[in-house]
């Protein structure tokens, strides 16, 4: 089945809540709203004809202009070939999502992912820590508007240029060979 | 490149740590021929602690694999610190890991010595632009040879042992211990 | 992590949590696991991952489209060419061209002698973890060679940067069809001097056989791809099912015949370890197979297409999958119109293949996680970015 057709079949048993193809010459994707996604997920994953048995990756976009996080699935079928891109909108000021590990086992990792990076925190999730990061680091580094702090627990982020440094070990050897 | 400055037929005596016949200096003739014996019997023994990290630490293990062997020069690879003599830090350090290479360090007995292979772990290398990235294994201790590369080759990571032979081969060991050196940068 | 130890001490138990690294003699690079046992019988084994963490999504927002290619080979440092094949494919889609048929054949026969050099460290640090540090010094040997060959391809060894957006970096210069039919066919006597020392060893199979059992449904659940889903019985490979670069040329695919090995219980049961290490060697087999034929009938032409010097590509987003040594490799780049990424996404097969340890660790014993954790082929690298 082709993403549009999928779209229309879950737009035919969902409503309002997914949204149109988005108009784009690339890759295709929709938008389903915050509070079907449980049901939505549940439905591709069971249904025979759709079967979206794998969660292929889970992760975010940021926009602030528009004032949302974007949470991306990509999801594919083995028994189908066939797979679908679908995207949910969260506000950038408290973003929260349902968790997805009740459907797709993978979602623990990338849920964890995307709230280590971006500060999605996910519901009903086992064990929503960071991940990648140390467990105190401050902010959530891939939002657009994050500031270094620079350094971390007394480590400094600065170096001097590298060439600097070594012009002047230079020079100070050749002072003291000199004599 | 090495923190101690290399040493060849034009560097002076007293640089070199070897008696220059200065008026007033007591001859360490004897003890300097305890402490080429010594030094020769170190530099041809040091074990390193495998501490690869990165892209380098594959390096790491291919120099140590059988056509660039490390181990023809007596450095064997050894997983605990507390075996180990030098430890070669090979990849790009992140502040995650940074304090446990601390910890590594200090569980090494002295005297120690640290190579810094590739250019991650020089001065953050590559990634110097990353928020998580420590810029140089030199911010948590002190480095003795600096290894340029990005992997460096076998026989660059060859060369930097032997410049670390080297420099054990120049210490007075017998008569005193090496100075204690600055603390991290 | 602080917090979990806590938890336990409250709790009055009498296991113990030990670090399991991250600094530890085995190749897969800096992973930590928290292992929760009293003795040798494990209760669970807790991955913490992260102490690779280089940002590289967030560098690639900030280098522009071809700056970022030396940054992808240090994604997967011990097989380099998938992730600089992913990225050159996801540009290519998002500025609607297409590399030239030499350029997609000569991508293919490095990632193939990549996928071989890949799967030799693989195995062989499979066998050190095991106890046997002879076929891993014949890994690193036969390695030397592939990065002799490659070295003379693109002038690096490990960290290759060859392909290109629009084609690749460099063309195959004199004498190397010749070397690396020499080496291919050295490779062949060694493939079956390999199996014969240790794949059939009954040490090596006791050790294997029947440890860390995958199902089919696991593994599709838990998001595996690559050689750890194959060894679960499922038979799907992207370069036959969802074809990408030259494998969709129809040249290609007649001129070369791809085999897909699929784990079906070898010695033990569908999906333990010893399936997911043999389906390597098996790969190992074909994809010598596969640079000889694809050397056999190359084309001729350019090995670039032509690229505005400043890539900008329009706004839009693009999923390009490869198959990795270690899976599925699929890169998900959104462009805004500038010449700068907007959002760089590299989803690894060693994410998911970590994910799944925790789950499968429930009652191992301390030598079967590290045969659990080698016969997955996690590198840090990709799990942290």
């Amino acid at each position: 089945m082709t993403p549009q057709e999928i779209q229309t079949r879950l737009r035919g048993r969902f409503g309002e809540a997914v949204g149109p193809m988005a108009d784009t010459r690339r890759d295709p994707f929709f938008t389903v709203g915050k509070g079907a996604l449980l049901e939505v997920a549940a439905f591709l994953r069971d249904e025979p004809d759709l079967a979206m048995d794998a969660l292929e990756d889970e992760t975010a976009l940021d926009w602030p202009q528009r004032n949302v996080l974007e949470v991306v699935l990509h999801l594919f079928s083995f028994t189908h070939r066939h797979g679908v891109t679908v995207k949910v909108e969260v506000d950038r000021a408290a973003p929260s999502l349902p968790t997805l590990t009740g459907v797709w086992r993978a979602a623990e990792w990338f849920e964890r992912e995307v709230y280590d990076l971006f500060g999605v925190s996910f519901e009903g999730h086992p064990d929503l820590r960071r991940i990648l990061l140390p467990d105190d680091w401050e902010g959530h580094p891939l939002r657009k508007d994050y500031r270094e702090a620079g350094g971390w627990h007394g480590i400094s982020n600065e170096r001097e240029n590298p060439l600097v440094e070594l012009r002047r070990l230079d020079q100070k050897r050749r002072q003291e060979n000199l004599p | 490149m090495t923190a101690h400055d290399p040493v060849g037929p034009s560097t002076p005596a007293r640089l070199a740590g070897l008696p220059s016949g200065e008026p007033g200096e007591v001859s360490f003739f004897h003890t300097s021929q305890l402490d080429d014996l010594i030094n020769m019997a170190r530099e041809s023994s040091l074990w390193y602690l495998l501490f690869g990290l990165a892209c380098c630490g594959i390096e790491l293990i291919q120099t140590g694999g059988p056509r660039a062997d490390l181990m023809r020069f007596g450095a064997i690879p050894r997983a605990s610190p507390r075996q180990a003599d030098f430890m070669i830090v090979a990849g790009t350090l992140t502040y995650k890991m940074a304090e446990r290479a601390k910890l590594l360090h200090e569980q090494m007995s002295e005297p120690k010595y640290v190579i810094a292979m590739g250019s991650c772990a020089s001065c953050g290398g590559l990634f110097q632009g990353s928020y998580s990235v420590c810029k140089g294994v030199d911010k948590m201790f002190p480095v003795d040879v600096y290894v340029p590369g990005c992997p460096p080759r076998p026989e660059a990571l060859t060369e930097g042992l032997i410049r670390l032979q080297e420099i054990v081969r120049h210490e007075r060991w017998s008569l005193k211990r090496r100075p204690i050196r600055q603390g991290a940068r | 992590m602080e917090k979990l130890i806590l938890r336990k001490i409250e709790a009055g138990r009498e296991e113990m949590i030990l670090n399991f690294g991250p600094q530890h003699p085995s190749t897969h690079g800096v992973i930590n696991l928290l292992v929760e046992t009293d003795g040798e019988v494990l209760r669970r084994a807790i991955p913490d991952v992260g102490y690779l963490h280089r940002g590289l999504e967030k560098i690639g927002e900030q280098v522009g489209y071809p700056g970022f290619m030396p940054f992808t080979d240090r994604i997967d440092y011990v097989a380099a060419m998938f992730p600089n094949e992913g990225w050159a494919t996801a540009v290519e889609r998002l500025l609607g061209i297409e590399a030239p048929p030499r350029a997609q054949w000569l991508r293919a026969i490095s990632c193939e002698l990549c996928r071989i050099a890949s799967h030799l460290v693989s195995v062989g640090t499979m066998a050190m973890d095991i106890g046997a540090f002879t076929p891993m010094l014949h890994g690193i040997r036969e390695r030397e060679k592939v990065n002799d060959l490659l070295e003379a391809l693109c002038g690096a060894r490990l960290t290759y940067n060859y392909h290109r957006i629009g084609g690749v970096a460099f063309d195959l210069p004199e004498g190397w069809r010749d070397e690396c039919l020499r080496f291919l066919d050295h490779f062949d006597a060694f493939l079956s001097e390999f199996d014969r020392l240790i794949s059939w060893n009954e040490l090596y199979v006791r050790r294997l056989a029947g440890i860390a059992v995958v199902s089919r449904e696991q593994a599709i659940s838990f998001g595996l791809s690559g050689p750890n889903l194959r060894g679960s019985g499922v038979d799907f490979d992207l370069r036959r099912d969802m074809p990408y670069g030259s494998w969709a040329l129809p040249d290609f695919t007649k001129a070369v015949r791809l085999e897909v090995p699929v784990g079906k219980g070898f010695v033990g049961k569908t999906g333990d370890c010893f399936d997911r290490y043999y389906v390597r060697c098996l790969e190992m087999k074909v994809s010598a197979r596969l640079v000889r034929e694809a050397l056999a009938s190359i084309p001729e032409g350019e090995i670039a297409a032509k690229v505005p010097r400043k890539v900008k590509p329009e706004p839009g987003e693009v999923m390009s999958r490869i198959e990795s040594a270690r899976g599925e490799m699929a890169f998900y780049v959104v462009s805004d119109g500038t010449d700068k990424a907007y959002r760089v996404r590299v989803r690894t097969g060693s994410f998911t293949g970590m994910g799944i340890v925790e789950e499968l660790s429930r009652g191992l014993m301390l030598a079967d996680l590290v045969a659990l954790i080698a016969s997955l082929d996690v590198v840090a690298p990709e799990i942290d970015r």
